[in-house]
């Protein structure tokens, strides 16, 4: 199909301050105009989007894959259509697969995978540390050359300060952008629950807030006066905000992401034992919740993810302790932020600049827009559509969701990337 | 919130924690927690215990339980609390089925749903389950068939109900039912003692007049004071003026996570000595779980001494047992013997 017209949608693009009803322009695979038709454009197909809201493809920052090495969990080829279902035409992968993204040839196979799939494309961060060890340097500028959109150490601590003070000066010598997961492992100690009354009550090892906010102030504090870029994901303290807020202030190159389940879940869901409300950072207080969807709000964090981690039936099967950490994410990343703004607590255009463009600008890529000669990669809404998520349903091979059941108002009719339709209701 | 209404609704999931051990009927179904439970129901425990507590003596047996198979499902060692439930199982004239599973075991392949299948095949009526998990017994309860029955000997740090019943017990002899006029201090390691949270619910169920927690900082859970007891730091301040004092054993291995720097520092601040017990109130009972590190949390001259009756609440361990195990396996036999009947 070369060229695609569709029609009368609202068509809603944050980056451009774009929300109005309009026609869309395709040809060969890229955005040709909007309005008004470029010349000589003889619509191939056309989709009437009547009642519709177009959106640019969503970009999810942080989606666990589980190829290579975790097979048994997922693959790329379903979570990629499992993405593409819920509208995401780009995920973005960490590096602590098996092995470990540390070398071009482990880029390329995640490259060659997902491009067989023909499903949302997959892009990498690379391992900041060899083995996500923590002792070397990886070869930072080779993962580069190789596609990685940026580095990162994952949940993987670096013990030595002066090793990761290193890191960060040798990425910002190659302009890379470093992904942070704060978390402090001698600190949360094995644990599985937000430090507070449900903890205690549960018996559940604690996890204090100081396992997120300590690395965040001390990464804070290696990175002044650089012109690092670095990101902070996965946030759930309200401390964290203000620290992240006082770095921005100050001109510090950082931003942040929080995980979806993180703006519509607490420490209370856990107080029946729900091992499918176990996650890591643990669910925290309503006070947290609230200090994140304000953080959105405001702009100190700058996107939503999926934080997406599928597991196998057994890996939720067992006493609470012993179950393994995340949520199937991909699939409830849209439909837990529309949430938001029916609920009235994000605004439309913070909500979808979210999963967007602000995703998109942070892994440096150019999409997230709907700009003339960018990627035609759009997601069709049916913004009235009155849905159930259920598990029977989900498309990723990970079926842990704590949100099946949950009634959402908004689903994906079609997704297209670069101009293809990759999904259609 | 997850909201109630949209709970998946196989059961497999997202189950209540309070209304998985009762039946339609309010009857005790599963004990895995003091939490949720009614005084109706502790009372009714401890009530049932009291008619037990003469068979222990003369009689010996009763055929309540003929017929059943009980099966003592333990996933951490413990010779002296398997012991009590086997011995209360078999006053019932239950059959009993010992098995001791080490943790390396089940990490080999065989996940705990898999251990469970094998034995329900085996016709078992009843698990007693202990585990290093918090939260076990509640996954079993959520995971077995309808007409099994499971009693939570210990999960983690979360819940040990029948020591906590055997002690309210202990508490109930020796200082009458009223629990209103009671000022309870426990004292030691809160933060990894399943025995002290059911021992705090139960106490304040039974309406307790002032529950207290003592220790360091270290060892006392984080907003604890939400579960209704009062905190203290200093030993003399928290027994001031206590009917029962209830002391916790102190594991070795609290010195090597930088919890305590050592257990003579530790017995200088928390130990129970005959000079510091003047501090609770004359006749104050002294409690402990078991077993006891002399010389660390207590003096060996107040554990054997006769304000101690720490010796009363092994004895009653079996009774409470017993009245636990009928009222969750006999219940609906008895039950339907009554509606024979009229």
């Amino acid at each position: 199909m070369k060229n695609i017209l569709i029609k009368n949608a609202r068509v809603i693009d944050p980056k451009n301050n774009r929300d109005e009803v309009t026609n869309v322009y395709i040809n060969k695979q890229r955005i040709a105009a909007i309005g008004t038709a470029p010349e000589e454009f003889n619509a191939d197909n056309t989709i009437d989007a009547q009642g519709l809201w177009l959106i640019p493809g969503l970009v999810d920052m942080s989606a666990r894959l589980r190829e290579p090495g975790l097979e048994q969990k997922a693959n790329i080829e379903t979570e990629a259509r499992a993405a593409a279902s819920a509208g995401i035409t780009t995920l973005c992968t960490p590096p602590d697969t098996d092995p470990v993204i540390d070398e071009p040839a482990v880029v390329e196979l995640i490259h060659h995978k997902a491009k067989q799939a023909k499903q949302s494309h997959v892009v990498a961060l690379g391992a900041l540390t060899a083995g996500l060890k923590g002792e070397h340097l990886s070869e930072m500028a080779t993962l580069k050359d190789a596609g990685c959109v940026g580095v990162s150490n994952c949940k993987n601590a670096i013990n030595n300060t002066l090793v990761l003070r290193r890191a960060f000066e040798y990425a910002s010598t190659h302009n890379i952008t470093v992904f942070i997961e704060a978390h402090e492992p001698d600190l949360s100690a094995n644990g599985c629950a937000h430090e507070g009354p449900i903890a205690s009550r549960l018996g559940l090892t604690p996890i204090p807030y100081a396992a997120e906010t300590a690395p965040i102030a001390q990464i804070l504090e290696l990175i002044r006066d650089t012109d690092i870029r670095v990101h902070f994901g996965r946030l759930s303290c309200a401390r964290s905000i203000e620290l992240i807020k006082e770095a921005k202030d100050n001109g510090l190159k950082v931003t942040a992401d929080v995980a979806a389940h993180q703006l519509h879940l607490t420490e209370m869901d856990i107080s029946s034992f729900n091992s499918q409300c176990h996650v890591l950072p643990p669910l925290r207080t309503q006070r947290d919740m609230e200090a994140l969807r304000l953080g959105l709000e405001h702009g100190v964090i700058n996107s939503i993810c999926s934080d997406h981690q599928p597991h196998e039936l057994d890996a939720k099967q067992a006493p609470f302790p012993a179950t393994e950490a995340g949520i199937s994410g991909v699939e409830t990343l849209l439909p837990l932020t529309l949430k938001l703004v029916e609920n009235k607590q994000l605004s439309m255009n913070k909500a979808i600049a979210s999963i967007t463009c602000n995703p998109a600008s942070i892994l440096g890529l150019d999409i997230g827009h709907l700009s003339e000669g960018a990627p035609a990669n759009i997601c069709l809404i049916d913004p009235d559509k009155e849905w159930t998520f259920s598990t029977d349903e989900m498309l990723s091979h990970g079926k842990n969701t704590p949100f099946s059941g949950w009634n959402f108002k908004g689903k994906v009719v079609t997704t297209l990337l670069q101009g293809k339709v990759i999904f259609n209701e | 919130m997850v909201n109630k209404a949209t709970r998946p609704t196989d059961n497999l999931l997202g189950q209540d924690l309070w209304n998985i051990q009762l039946d339609e009927n309010g009857q005790l179904k599963h004990f895995l927690t003091i939490e949720g439970l009614g005084s109706n129901i502790l009372t009714q425990i401890l009530d049932t215990a009291e008619s037990f507590a003469g068979v222990n003596e003369s009689i010996k047996k009763v055929p309540l339980l003929r017929g059943k198979t009980i099966v003592n499902l333990f996933f951490e060692a413990s010779t002296r609390t398997r012991t009590t439930f086997e011995l209360a199982a078999k006053r019932l004239s239950a059959d009993v089925l010992n098995m001791n599973i080490s943790v390396s075991a089940t990490s080999k392949g065989e996940t705990l749903l898999d251990t469970l299948r094998n034995l329900e095949a085996m016709q078992a009526d009843m698990f007693v389950v202990r585990h290093a998990d918090s939260g076990t017994a509640h996954f079993i309860a959520n995971h077995v068939a309808p007409h099994v029955r499971v009693l939570n000997a210990g999960d983690g740090r979360h819940a040990h109900p029948t020591q906590a019943m055997l002690d309210m017990f202990t508490i109930r002899r020796n200082k009458g039912a009223d629990f209103g006029k009671l000022r309870v201090a426990i004292v030691g390691d809160i933060l990894h003692s399943r025995v002290a949270r059911s021992q705090i619910h139960a106490l304040n169920t039974l309406n307790t007049g002032e529950v207290r927690v003592v220790g360091p900082k270290t060892l006392i859970p984080k907003d604890i004071e939400a579960m209704g007891v009062n905190v203290f730091h200093n030993m003399q301040d928290g027994i001031k003026d206590a009917d029962v004092v209830i002391m916790l054993r102190l594991q070795k291995e609290r010195m090597q996570g930088a919890l305590l720097p050592s257990e003579q520092e530790y017995f200088e601040l928390y130990g129970l000595t005959e000079q510091r017990l003047k501090a609770a109130k004359p006749g104050a009972i002294v409690m402990h779980p078991g077993p006891i590190n002399r010389g660390v949390e207590i003096e060996s001259s107040v554990a054997d001494g006769p304000q101690s009756v720490i010796l009363d609440q092994v004895t009653y361990g079996i009774a409470v047992r017993m009245a636990v195990m009928s009222m969750t396996l006999g219940g609906n036999r008895a039950k339907s013997n009554q509606e024979e009947a009229s």
